[in-house]
């Protein structure tokens, strides 16, 4: 019963911060409602059974993913209202799809039953005395080991990928050049002038 | 009344269409169209771990936490590319976004 109405409540929240997320006029609004979204959604994987998986999505949507958003959002000085204009004039169109695929997508969904027609019962999987973290590991690092170095690789190239774009090399900043400085030769740097006595360095 | 893996697919499909909505209305403004694909990436994985523990299996966990670093990832490479733009630019307007056709 207690399990039943926290589901429901953090359905409700889930979907009414999804649509704030797209409908609020602030994007700062935005992240923080994303960030609500999520935690939501965390609460719904611990019902679920997977608590390592809502923690994952805690720390890397909430820690990582919604502050990246909230210093571009922050950085970027952009005049948002603007952007908002023809919010109106794309509703239509907008709604009448996403009308159509949430009908298809509840057709799918409630047509989830078994094969005697009576609606599927979700139980917690936890495979005996094992926590859910340790049944994952015990998973993927012997059947998906291949997927998880994959998902290093991706993180790898994406963290690459990043550096590269947003590096900027200005041409007047001056900076050291470790090549030239322990690459210099004596006659580069010091020159002998003979000087007569009685005058200056002409 | 108890909650069935149905209950769970329905606020999937809800956030599913919340998000594809999100990238119609807000065609000008990059950030928000991010965030709403982020949207649709979370009710992938609602729908991955449900179905993990209704079928008893974790193997719908593993492929959840794949998607979400694929995640992580293009929100990473999609805001450096929208930092980069708006220096090049001073704007961040999609509709400006022409310059590469032919």
């Amino acid at each position: 019963m207690l399990a039943s109405i926290a589901f429901y409540v953090l359905a409700a929240t889930a979907i009414l911060s999804a649509f704030a997320v797209i409908s609020a006029r602030n994007p700062v609004h935005s992240v923080l409602f994303l960030i609500l979204t999520f935690f939501t959604a965390a609460g719904l994987f611990v019902l679920l059974g997977a608590e390592f998986l809502a923690m994952l999505l805690i720390v890397v949507y909430v820690g990582a993913v919604a502050v990246l958003f909230l210093f571009v959002v922050m950085m970027l000085d952009v005049d948002f209202t603007e952007l908002k204009q023809g919010f109106l004039s794309y509703m239509p169109v907008g709604a009448l799809v996403a009308l159509a695929l949430l009908g298809e997508l509840g057709l799918v969904a409630s047509a989830a039953m078994s094969a005697d027609g009576a609606p599927i019962a979700l139980t917690p999987a936890l495979p005996g005395d094992v926590t859910n973290a340790e049944a994952i590991g015990r998973v993927l690092y012997t059947d998906y080991l291949l997927v998880f170095q994959m998902a290093g690789l991706v993180l790898f190239v994406a963290m690459i990928g990043a550096i590269v774009l947003t590096l900027r090399h200005r041409p007047g900043v001056k900076k050291q050049d470790i090549a030239a400085q322990v690459g210099r030769k004596r006659s580069e740097g010091v020159e002998l002038k003979d000087i007569r006595p009685g005058q200056g360095i002409g | 009344m108890e909650i069935t893996l149905a209950h769970y697919l329905f606020v999937a499909a809800a956030l599913f269409t919340i998000g594809v909505f999100g990238i119609f209305v807000n065609r000008k403004n990059v950030i928000i169209i991010l965030m709403s694909i982020e949207l649709v990436l979370l009710s992938v994985n609602i729908n991955l771990v449900a179905f993990s523990a209704f079928l008893q299996n974790l193997e719908g966990q593993i492929f959840a936490m794949m998607v979400l670093t694929v995640a992580a990832a293009e929100a990473a490479v999609g805001l450096a590319i929208l930092v980069t733009y708006f220096r090049n630019r001073g704007g961040i307007a999609v509709e400006d976004i022409n310059q590469m056709r032919g």
